[in-house]
């Protein structure tokens, strides 16, 4: 960790984080800081550990070395229930909005509500119309998951990560698969959340122009290393070519 | 060998965990609740037609020569000795691997596959504890019950047969095919099935969390489940009737 990211005291830091899975190499001595209620974008090739970082993170795979800290806390020397504490301090919304497909939406919001706080039904409920309203889907709560539309689906992961109004908010490519007008929604959601909760948000991107909007920060990912990080200006004039042709491709 | 020893060892760890993990807090009560509705309850029709149909067909295959012998008077007796100590648990135990291991193992690794298993972890949810343990309790809660129902309608299947042939009243009928039976004839057999209700839900659990090949990991999970579950269950069948001949010698007929 540098002198300079423990002054301003990060959300997140990732200290030269290496992984592989068997023998290919996924991520190799990554370090970065995101300070606490801004927006960082991972942008990147595919199959350069993008999703990967985002996942160490939650702690769901370990690094092989390095160290992770989400806000003061060092994740990687944690035990389960140390875990389960940092994570209840993330929201995560997953590529296919990963909810659980045998519950209708509003169990799939209710039930990390009923397991992790000690809300009354009365204030449970009242959380998840706030939430689903936010979202465009308070109509929606009584559809099981099959039912929802691609664009639908992701504004319901959406719903579910931040129902436990999580200090930090991570996003694997929120905007995959749908058209313009929705992932821009997707879009103004994370914005949203980032301006008017200063929750910290880390986006994995394809969408330059969606981070463009999102992100404050840009890190992009190239085979494995970390080539290019900083604000939108200073990637643009990075010495790495992927990097410069990843942030201006919008 | 090395692979197999692995694999053994892995599904150990995994049903040690399991029971380990069903004495902790949460208990999850609710989700127990559920998979014994669907393990249990949703199994019932398959396990009482097939009882049923084996009942019947077992009756017609040894009238003749029980009459032959001039024995005719211990059909029923024959029927609930054969289906009370082994055919109901046995085959309620391969009838529950079919329909309830495979189900497991899809489902699981669909979940692994689509990361609705880490979605559950990212909201703090232990999922191993939230998933596994209670498919496990369900089928080691679920059998026994479904092996009770398997026995007695493979007692009504085999009376029925025998009515059409000779007329036999209810009453003497079930008289005879209790006139030989014991407590223990009927309680360690029927007890035997929560162990393979414990490795069906084990093994089936096992392939389905720990795959790691996507969609394709789906068929595999289940087959597996299936193929490894039931022959497992053969293995501890033969352990058991060892060990409850042991227990209980005057089941050594």
């Amino acid at each position: 960790m540098t002198s300079e990211t423990s002054e301003i005291r990060p959300a997140v830091v990732f200290d030269n984080v290496s992984k592989a899975f068997g023998s290919k190499q996924i991520l190799r001595d990554i370090s970065f800081a995101v300070p606490a209620g801004r927006a960082l974008c991972i942008l990147g090739r595919s199959g350069t550990g993008k999703s990967v970082t985002l996942k160490l993170l939650m702690s769901l795979i370990k690094p092989d070395h390095g160290k992770i800290w989400v806000e003061g806390d060092e994740i990687t020397r944690l035990n389960e229930a140390g875990l389960s504490k940092v994570r209840r301090k993330m929201g995560f919304l997953f590529q296919d909005a990963a909810l659980f497909d045998s519950l209708t939406l509003y169990e799939n919001l209710a039930l990390p509500l009923h397991r992790l706080t000690t809300k009354s039904q009365d204030e449970i409920d009242a959380t998840i119309d706030n939430v689903l309203s936010q979202v465009g889907l308070a109509g929606d709560k009584q559809k099981m998951p099959v039912s929802l539309s691609g664009g639908m689906r992701k504004r319901a992961g959406l719903a579910r990560a931040l129902v436990l109004e999580p200090r930090i908010l991570l996003a694997d490519e929120p905007s995959s698969g749908l058209d313009r007008i929705t992932a821009a929604e997707i879009d103004e959601l994370l914005i949203r959340q980032k301006t008017q909760h200063q929750t910290t948000v880390m986006v994995v991107t394809h969408d330059v122009h969606g981070a463009r909007s999102v992100g404050d920060l840009f890190a992009v990912f190239d085979k494995g290393s970390l080539a290019a990080f900083g604000a939108a200006a200073e990637v643009e004039q990075s010495e790495n070519e992927t990097a410069r042709r990843l942030i201006s491709e919008y | 060998m090395i692979e197999l020893i692995e694999f053994i060892g892995s599904v150990s760890r995994f049903g040690f965990r399991v029971i380990v993990d069903s004495l902790r807090r949460p208990f999850e009560g609710a989700q127990i609740m559920r998979q014994v509705a669907e393990v249990g309850y949703r199994s019932l029709p398959l396990v009482i037609a097939s009882g049923f149909a084996l009942g019947t067909v077992m009756t017609l295959h040894t009238r003749n020569t029980l009459v032959t012998f001039g024995a005719s008077s211990m059909i029923p007796t024959v029927q609930a000795l054969a289906f009370f100590l082994e055919i109901g648990p046995l085959v309620a135990g391969l009838l529950l691997a079919g329909r309830v291991g495979s189900g497991i193992g899809a489902v699981l690794a669909n979940m692994r596959a689509t990361e609705q298993i880490d979605g559950i972890e990212s909201l703090s949810i232990d999922s191993f504890k939230f998933l596994v343990v209670p498919r496990v309790a369900a089928c080691v809660v679920a059998l026994p019950l479904l092996t009770l129902f398997m026995d007695f309608s493979g007692l009504l299947g085999g009376f029925l047969s025998e009515f059409f042939s000779s007329h036999i009243a209810f009453h003497l009928y079930i008289s005879r095919a209790f006139s030989n039976m014991s407590w223990s004839n009927f309680i360690a057999p029927t007890l035997k099935t929560a162990v393979f209700g414990f490795i069906i839900g084990v093994v089936s659990s096992f392939f389905g969390y720990t795959t790691n090949e996507g969609a394709q990991g789906v068929g595999k999970a289940a087959t597996r489940s299936v193929v490894f579950s039931s022959l497992l269950i053969i293995l501890a069948d033969v352990i058991l009737i060892k060990l409850i001949f042991f227990a209980f010698p005057e089941n050594a007929l």
